[in-house]
């Protein structure tokens, strides 16, 4: 009776695929639940601590231990600050890099070039750290400060963000550090958004007798205008979760400075030096609280940025 | 007044040098930080490194339970993450094609990708430590899988995509069933793009510190119970860094030269068996 047999056989392989098919769906069910658990966890943690300070815990710069005091200004401002400094270089710095690699570059040298930038990005945040504070910052506190202060300082205005004796850690060089840590993440975005650029348009551009500036100008940075500022924001994703680097050398103070050579403090630094040590509930879930919040803004910022990024494909699907 | 010309010509010159100025600028960051590195961490090494525990201040020693932790660990959740992470990506690329499903866990599994490992460490100890009341090199290991498996999720979709669908549909032809045309067709053909993956995932969390921080916690001495806290490379390189001791600051650099080599290393073989093993070839 071969027809049975081969009926069973159906119904084995109908089985096996339902199952197949629902074991690898629920998997990537779990990592949905991955992000639910994160958040519904991390806001279970500083439950006490919400339920202590309310709202008032993003605005309130104290941080006591010993009176049970605490608010999450500082770290907050902490940052912000630095990842702006970090955006603020590594901004530039990754858009020459993608120009040099997709316009300028001779062909025999982008990989090993495209290669290098991206072992920037390999080496971990840890080894940036001891950098930073055994070499980086006495260098920094022997040669860079004391020029900053001494000229920077004087101007009105913007003046009081460089006062404070030069101590070579603090949030500029943490900011410096990171902005040093983003440049293949922005650069890496950058070159894959400007080489989905037709060469149809650049061709055109380029036998009209436009120069290399003007073709980047004109054609390829309104072309891409949208994954360029999604490349910025993942860039921007990446420094603000930024623990070990940010560790060593942003000084670790729970103090609210106006200038960016005084050390400070990060969420995420907040974290890797106090958690461990926290005693009392109302201490850890304040920190776990930072941490909620850490995530909360990076939530926002990577979603943005891929959102940004999606909406460059999709354009890109249209228009070819 | 110069020309029009001239000074488009001028433009062009500054924004191709100031170009070629930040990669110089790049490059130069990334070389001073290896040379540092090399400079600070030969000195450290010794075969001791490799051969003795971790010293109190003051005495001689060597990073072995260190070492042998790190790897544990990532062995551990290497295995955890990884067939996670594979079955998710291949519901991505095979199933996903409707449904609300795929696009919400593709959009959630980029995010994460890129979430600040510290908070992954967070989760770790709320769901893990807090339940079982004690550190331990197990609870480091979930932390270090929760990384590994976004990076496999993407590597897997990306690499079954570039999967013609050609070969599904000469499998599907032949009458096979789907799950052996996934499993046997298509997942093999991308074999060498996800084991890319599995090594670079692997590669990240080789230098993790921060979700170890408040899992694994850290442990100077040789630890076989997994349920303990657990000796590891990346935090045994912070405490040492940190502290005041000089022969410390020697085995700090030692480590860290270890790890970036293993890191870099693993980053450069990932990379060149793709380019040897890429599909089609």
């Amino acid at each position: 009776m071969p027809r049975q047999i081969s009926d069973v056989h159906l119904n084995v392989h109908f089985l096996a695929d339902l199952l197949f098919k629902n074991v690898t769906r629920f998997f990537a069910f779990l990592v949905l639940l991955l992000l639910a658990g994160i958040i519904v966890s991390l806001f279970i943690g500083s439950m006490p601590a919400i339920r202590k300070f309310g709202f008032g815990f993003i605005g309130s710069a104290a941080w006591n231990p010993v009176t049970e005091q605490f608010g999450g200004l500082v770290p907050i401002y902490g940052t912000i600050v630095t990842s702006a400094i970090a955006l603020l270089i590594a901004v530039p710095v990754s858009f020459g890099i993608a120009l040099f690699l997709t316009e300028m570059c001779p062909l025999w040298l982008k990989r090993p070039l495209g290669t290098a930038i991206e072992l920037l990005a390999g080496i971990p945040s840890i080894i940036y750290g001891m950098w930073g504070l055994f070499v980086f910052a006495p260098l920094f506190r022997d040669y860079a400060e004391p020029w900053v202060i001494s000229h920077l300082g004087k101007i009105p205005v913007v003046g009081p963000l460089f006062h404070g004796p030069p101590m070579g850690i603090g949030m500029a060089s943490a900011g410096l550090i990171l902005s040093i840590m983003v440049i293949p993440f922005i650069a890496s975005v950058m070159r894959d958004v400007f080489e989905v650029v037709p060469p149809l348009l650049k061709e055109s551009a380029y036998g009209l007798g436009a120069t290399t500036w003007e073709v980047v100008r004109h054609i390829v940075l309104p072309y891409t205008k949208i994954g360029v500022v999604g490349g910025i924001m993942l860039g921007l994703g990446r420094a603000l979760g930024e623990t070990m680097a940010v560790t060593f050398v942003i000084g670790n103070a729970h103090e609210l400075n106006a200038s960016f050579l005084m050390p400070g403090n990060t969420i995420a630094s907040t974290l890797a030096n106090e958690f461990t040590e926290a005693i009392g509930d109302l201490y850890t879930s304040s920190l776990i609280e930072l941490g909620l919040i850490l995530f909360g803004i990076t939530f926002i910022v990577l979603a943005l940025a891929k959102l940004l990024l999606i909406r460059l494909s999709r354009l890109e699907g249209k228009r070819s | 007044m110069i020309s029009v010309h001239t000074r488009r010509r001028l433009i062009n010159l500054i924004s191709q040098i100031g170009s070629l100025f930040t990669v110089c600028f790049g490059l130069f960051w990334l070389s001073w930080i290896l040379l540092t590195l090399l400079q600070h961490g030969i000195p450290g090494m010794s075969l001791s490194v490799f051969t003795q525990m971790t010293p109190p201040p003051g005495s001689r020693g060597g990073l072995l339970n260190a070492i042998a932790g790190s790897l544990f660990m990532v062995t551990i959740s290497t295995l955890i993450g990884t067939p996670i992470g594979i079955l998710a990506g291949t519901y991505l690329a095979e199933y996903g094609h409707k449904g609300w499903l795929s696009p919400v866990t593709r959009f959630i599994n980029d995010i994460l990708l890129s979430a600040p490992s510290i908070v992954i460490g967070l989760f770790a100890y709320e769901v893990y430590v807090v339940q079982t009341k004690h550190f331990s090199g197990l609870a480091g290991s979930f932390a270090l899988g929760l990384l590994v498996i976004p990076v496999v999720v993407r590597t897997t979709e990306n690499m079954l995509k570039l999967v013609p669908n050609r070969f599904r549909e000469a499998a599907a032809a032949l009458g096979t069933p789907q799950w052996k045309v996934i499993t046997m067709v298509t997942l093999r053909a991308s074999r060498a793009g996800i084991i890319t993956g599995i090594l670079l995932a692997v590669a990240r969390i080789c230098g993790e510190t921060a979700p170890l921080l408040f899992t694994a916690l850290n442990n100077q001495f040789w630890s076989n119970d997994i349920n303990r806290p657990m000796a590891n490379l990346p935090v045994t390189i912070f405490q040492y860094a940190m502290s005041p001791y000089e022969d410390w600051h020697k085995l700090a650099w030692a480590g860290a030269l270890l790890i970036t080599v293993g890191v870099l290393g693993l980053n450069i073989a990932a990379r060149t068996f793709f380019r040897h093993h890429r599909p089609g070839n």
